[in-house]
């Protein structure tokens, strides 16, 4: 079916002439990012971004520098996976962060390990009952808490008809609250081996690569998928059109409360301790992940794939600044412009295809 | 004239008997009494306010008609709401379009029915390429010219947004088509692409209501006018047997159908 034309004047069907997929303009853009930092590099600090400069020849890359960049936006990408669909159908989560804290102590709590070096675990939750239980359970504990922090939103959201952003953001605060209320503030740590295995190494990038190409594949090719972007396109359409709107908001908000869970679970265990203030203003960085990728605020656009790529254009970022030796402070600043600016774009964007027509 | 006709041609498609929609204390429909056959096209007249919109939306059950009866396809029905309506054959084309700007054609048409290659509840499979197929099969119906139907909806003319909005029908084997002024906001080369597919839904004998306030296109396309005036029917009309003066008269109440004369 290279190129078939069928009817009464040219009504075709040419997947040659589909236009340019949004994300190769993301692609184009992080290429240019590392391009420019290694420029920066290469120009005033005799040094490189990308490429191995120390004297063992067996890397070309510096492999330390890459896998950095991508440990450190795995976590906060799986959360970004979840933040995607929300945007997409026209809402937002600010709660994920605050529930991936809540979510990591709770689950930590029945991860704990009875005996460490010899000595009663000393930051002991539980009694001896919810010592050494087997993996399964702070996992499925966990998921649970996402599950119900998705639920509550999306019930608020979808039946209660709250905006998105006051809903997520009482859970924002609740999560929050829960996460200190839950130990008095006290750390929870020391995890069985089992529970210290899930977000081991580099188990945090496999966890955010499958995820992302679950979802990725469940956006494209499933009923979900195409409900999905026809609620963020025209809401009133969709429930013209039959879809369950409620309903599918109530999953889609549940599905990202789950993912965020499933990053408190490999963050916890990645950090080997869970604490109250964890994961706190990591869903502005999911956000920014996703509005960096190409998603519409507006709902109906965006996709997996582009916040994939946001995701390591922030990566690269955060860490091309500590490359260049720029200050913490400095970052946070600029974190702040590149969100504004990606929506100034996404907004400079549209404008333009619709002045098009 | 037409009283003596009603029950002589082909198979009613749609009756409404007596149909009433009060809201409070405004009756915006009071009693009507219709009839469309098969592969008839009516359009529905008056001024606004005229309970037209009212009539069709007792119809596609968008609201819960306060009396009377809808029998569509033989049986009398009782649609719960716009969906079931829809389910039964009856098919809208809104004048606020219903379309998702941001997905292409196929997802809109098939919009709520996806067709599915296997069935995990909303995780189900789409199947892409029968929908795209049956796309085209339903565009081709319409004789609609859209240079790719895998572009998103944001990217088309209103004209061909509105073909698609009525391809939609095509595609389902709807047995009645209702339009509400499918024209009001398109140009005058959309117009005619519109009133082209129009043509094309009678020669398939598909029926069809049309709401239009445009006096040539109803006197171009349509079989028969009815004409509505302060919820009430008042004149039934051929359109071979009738004027636009005469359809004029009607609509501002300056003359009534003889078998109306008792109620208006």
């Amino acid at each position: 079916m290279a190129h078939t034309t069928h009817g009464i004047g040219g009504l075709t069907y040419d997947p040659a002439k589909k236009a340019r997929p949004p994300e190769l303009n993301v692609f184009i853009a992080l290429i240019l990012i590392v391009v420019a930092f290694e420029a920066i590099g290469r120009l005033f600090l005799n040094d490189s971004f990308l490429f191995n400069t120390r004297d063992n020849v067996d890397a070309i890359f510096n492999w330390a520098r890459l896998n950095i960049i991508i440990l450190q936006v795995s976590i906060i990408g799986i959360i970004a996976v979840g933040v995607t669909q929300v945007i997409i159908t026209g809402g937002i989560d600010l709660s994920s962060g605050s529930v991936v804290g809540a979510t990591a102590m709770i689950a930590m709590s029945f991860a704990q390990t009875a005996v460490v070096n010899g000595n009663p675990n000393p930051k002991a939750i539980f009694g001896d009952w919810a010592m050494d239980l087997p993996v399964i359970v702070p996992v499925m504990v966990g998921l649970g808490c996402g599950l119900a922090a998705g639920l509550v939103n999306g019930v608020l959201i979808a039946y209660t008809r709250i905006p998105p952003f006051i809903a997520t953001l009482g859970m924002m605060v609740f999560a929050r609250g829960l996460s200190r209320w839950w130990s008095n503030g006290n750390p929870i740590s020391f995890p069985t081996e089992g529970y210290a295995a899930i977000g081991k190494g580099m188990m945090p990038v496999f966890i955010f690569v499958l995820l992302a190409i679950l979802f990725h594949l469940i956006l494209n090719y499933t009923v979900y998928g195409k409900h999905t972007y026809a609620i963020g396109s025209n809401e009133d359409a969709a429930r013209m059109s039959g879809i369950k709107v409620d309903r599918h908001k109530l999953l889609v908000y549940s599905i990202a409360g789950c993912l965020a869970a499933v990053a408190a679970i490999v963050l916890s265990s990645k950090n080997l301790t869970a604490q109250a203030g964890m994961g706190i203003m990591y869903e502005l960085d999911a956000i920014a992940m996703a509005v960096i990728g190409g998603i519409s605020l507006k709902g109906g656009r965006g996709s997996i794939l582009g916040t994939v790529l946001g995701a390591l254009i922030f990566g690269v970022i955060i860490s091309g600044f500590t490359f260049v030796k720029l200050d913490a402070y400095y970052q946070e600043m600029v974190k702040g412009m590149i969100i504004v600016g990606a929506v100034v774009l996404d907004q400079w964007r549209q404008r333009r295809s619709t002045e098009r027509t | 004239m037409s009283e003596l006709k009603l029950h002589d041609m082909g198979d009613i498609v749609l009756e409404t008997r007596d149909l009433t929609k009060h809201y409070g204390g405004v009756h915006a429909l009071e009693g009507a009494n219709f009839i469309l056959r098969k592969g008839e096209h009516v359009a529905i007249m008056g001024d606004n306010g005229a309970g037209k919109s009212t009539f069709v939306r007792q119809i596609t059950a968008v609201e819960q008609r306060t009396r009377g009866e809808v029998i569509f396809d033989g049986h009398a029905v009782n649609f719960a709401g716009p969906l079931e309506a829809r389910e039964a054959g009856i098919e809208t084309v809104f004048q606020n379009l219903a379309l998702a700007d941001d997905l292409d054609v196929p997802s809109n048409l098939f919009l709520g029915r996806e067709k599915v290659l296997f069935n995990l509840g909303p995780f189900s499979i789409l199947d892409r390429k029968a929908m795209r197929e049956a796309t085209m099969r339903g565009l081709e119906k319409t004789g609609v010219k859209i240079p790719n139907i895998l572009n998103t909806i944001r990217n088309m003319s209103g004209g061909q947004r509105q073909c698609v909005a009525i391809a939609r029908t095509a595609a389902f084997h709807s047995k009645l088509t209702i339009m509400d002024e499918p024209t009001a906001a398109l140009g005058v080369q959309e117009t005619a692409q519109v009133e082209n597919i129009i043509r094309t839904l009678k020669k398939q004998g598909e029926p069809l209501i049309l709401i239009s306030h445009n006096m040539r296109q109803v006197f171009d396309l349509m079989d028969r006018i009815v004409v509505f005036r302060r919820g009430r029917i008042c004149a039934n009309l051929n359109v071979a047997e009738t004027n636009p003066e005469d359809v004029v008269a009607y609509i501002t109440g300056a003359k009534t159908g003889a078998e109306y004369a008792d109620v208006a």
